[in-house]
């Protein structure tokens, strides 16, 4: 479903100074998997994030998304990708203040010109994924915990219903016990409702809840767990056939 | 994006702050009430002006004797005094086609009593024609006939002042006797208030029949005035070259420029006074075009503000879809929604301030529809160039960059 070939991404920050972010990465996602991008400050992991949010363009390699090309598509397509195919999920929630969860929750729909009158049925199926119990519904965002808080900010990005949710540093702002139970919400959605999902986080402890866990340092893949746990099965496949014979 | 939902959008974020709102609007408002109030106040000043004018009669040529007619207002010395006019010159001027009516007219100041009271007043030998041509009614009892004045009637006809100063206000004077240099007059009318016209009192005459007039009042044959009213305004400059030529003619005059009586046409007086009060309008409508102005630049550093504080959520909107165009549009409609609702109250105020200046008896104003449509039109212009680059400002903004504002 993702499909990232030799990308690379340069900075040029003022005169002949180039910086070098991403330095040729190459890699796949399938549909259904729950991947947490790994890596310390400087990593790149942020970079890469943007990229594979449609939020930037690389500077060359290939993004496939859903068998689309994406890494070269010009603002506004890149826009409409974000629309219909992504959903974001940030450190710092990025609701709106002043408006209700409900109205929240719907606002990539005003974006994807869904019927108004289809739009709230679908911002109580994803507040409710989410996990956000009912009497929250119409309280304004800024009235919740950060927790809750965090709670909208998944059922917007569930209620497009994305090809891929894409969450930076979800835990970030949050206590270690609220973190949990959000993580958690992620392992439910991807293991009950098949979403793909893909975690940046710098946190080894939080990249754990992921089945896979890809290592950035210095602009470049060092460890990916997909290859070794082939290696485990394969194994283990072995193993077994072993027993069984 | 649908149309309704940037509506919501709007409101819902000129709502969140309403104070700012508010005021914003409230520069608006000003700038738009006063240029409904001010145009009104002068076209009201205008239309009041010329309806003074036109109380002396429409399309009234006045000829008078004197030199030749110089730049500005003719100086009246001469007047009434000099002897060029005759009712020779009026009958001839009764031939032209173009003239509908000709009212011959003998001036002068006489003292006049009455039962012990006793006043300075003009006296106007006039003929029948001159209620008709001048615009005056009467009020109470009838105006000279054409018989009196053939018959050197010694009957008289009074203006309001000039009862009040003889008989008091409110008294019928109709049937008693006034005494004009002596002679005795018997009054037989009335006529109805006029006002002021900017040549004196309308109001403060006393008409006696022409013929009576030159005889016992000015012992000569000669005429202080001669007012011709027109067929129609269109025929006005043709009547005026037409009595300039006739007169010339019969004078004996050959150059113009030595004639020995002088013509006003009511359009040269009523076109200057318009030219006046339109300068006054323009000027009016040019210092309330300035708040106009200002408030637009009040409206674009709200939507600057706006746009800088509302960085990260300019930011989430692209994440989740928005484009350029949305990001536009939205914060455009937000400048223009302002300026609309500030162009309505502007309208409604500005009414009322003119339907005030009325209420006060100050001038009588008129708000006209192009007024409403063009102060509307420019407050929701105002609202596009001066919400255009604010919201083109917030379109710009790169995702990455507005969601990682601080």
């Amino acid at each position: 479903m993702i499909k990232i070939t030799n990308i690379t991404k340069t900075y040029h920050t003022g005169g002949d100074i180039a910086f070098h972010a991403l330095k040729g990465v190459t890699f796949s996602i399938g549909n259904g998997e729950f991947v947490a991008i790994m890596g310390p400050s400087g990593s790149g992991k942020s970079t890469l994030m943007h990229i594979l949010g449609a939020l930037d363009t690389p500077s060359s390699g290939t993004y496939a998304l859903d068998g689309k090309d994406v890494s070269t598509l010009s603002e506004d397509e890149l826009a409409d990708i974000r629309g219909e195919k992504i959903g974001f999920v940030f450190q710092s929630f990025n609701l709106l203040p002043r408006a209700t969860v409900l109205r929240n929750t719907m606002l990539p729909l005003v974006y994807a010109e869904v019927a108004r009158e289809k739009r709230e049925a679908r911002a109580r199926e994803a507040l409710s994924s989410a996990g956000l119990d009912e009497t929250h519904f119409h309280h304004l965002s800024n009235q919740l915990s950060g927790g809750q808080m965090q709670r909208v900010a998944i059922a917007r990005a569930l209620v497009n219903r994305p090809s891929l949710i894409l969450a930076d540093e979800p835990t970030g702002n949050l206590d270690s016990k609220t973190g949990e139970t959000v993580l958690a919400t992620f392992q439910k959605l991807n293991a009950e409702h098949g979403r793909t999902i893909i975690l940046i986080t710098h946190e080894q402890a939080v990249a754990e809840y992921a089945n896979r866990i890809i290592s950035l340092k210095d602009g470049l893949i060092v460890n990916d767990t997909s290859e070794h746990l082939k290696k485990i099965l394969s194994h283990h496949h072995q193993y077994e056939n072993f027993g069984h014979s | 994006m649908k149309t309704l939902d940037i509506l919501e959008e709007t409101y819902t974020a000129l709502s969140a702050n309403k104070v700012r709102s508010g005021l914003t609007i409230l520069g608006i408002v000003i700038g738009i009430s006063s240029v409904i109030a001010m145009v009104s106040i002068g076209q009201g000043a205008q239309t009041s002006i010329q309806s003074r004018i036109e109380s002396i009669g429409s399309n009234l040529i006045i000829v008078m004797p004197g030199a030749e007619r110089g730049q500005g207002f003719q100086v009246n010395a001469g007047r009434g005094s000099a002897r060029s006019l005759t009712m020779e010159d009026a009958d001839a001027i009764k031939k032209i086609n173009n003239a509908k009516a000709v009212s011959s007219e003998l001036s002068g100041r006489y003292q006049i009593t009455s039962k012990g009271k006793n006043t300075n007043t003009s006296v106007l030998g006039a003929t029948s024609a001159y209620p008709s041509v001048r615009n005056v009614e009467i009020d109470l009892g009838s105006f000279l006939t054409d018989l009196q004045v053939k018959s050197l009637a010694k009957v008289a006809v009074l203006g309001h002042t000039a009862r009040e100063d003889l008989f008091g206000e409110g008294v019928d004077p109709i049937g008693h006797a006034i005494r004009i240099k002596g002679i005795q007059f018997k009054v037989i009318g009335l006529t109805k208030t006029k006002g002021a016209s900017g040549f004196g009192s309308q109001d403060d005459i006393v008409f006696i029949p022409l013929s009576s007039a030159q005889r016992f009042l000015a012992g000569n044959e000669y005429l202080s005035s001669i007012s011709v009213q027109a067929e129609s305004a269109a025929a006005m400059s043709a009547l005026q070259a037409e009595i300039t030529d006739i007169l010339l003619t019969r004078h004996r005059i050959v150059d113009p420029q030595s004639a020995d009586f002088s013509i006003l046409n009511q359009a040269d007086i009523v076109e200057t006074a318009s030219s006046v009060t339109q300068t006054f309008t323009i000027l009016l409508a040019t210092v309330a075009g300035i708040s106009l102005v200002v408030g637009g630049i009040g409206i674009m550093n709200m939507m600057l503000t706006t746009v800088t504080e509302r960085t990260r959520e300019i930011g989430l909107r692209k994440a989740v879809g928005g484009k350029r165009r949305d990001i536009i549009l939205q914060f455009l409609a937000e400048a223009v929604m302002l300026t609309f609702f500030g162009g309505f109250a502007g309208i409604i105020l500005g009414w009322a301030v003119s339907f005030g200046v009325t209420r006060a008896g100050l001038i009588q104003t008129r708000v006209s529809l192009f007024s409403i449509v063009l102060a509307w039109g420019v407050s929701g212009a105002i609202g596009i160039i001066f919400g255009y680059y604010p919201a083109r400002k917030a379109s710009r903004l790169h995702p990455i960059d507005a969601l990682r504002y601080e």
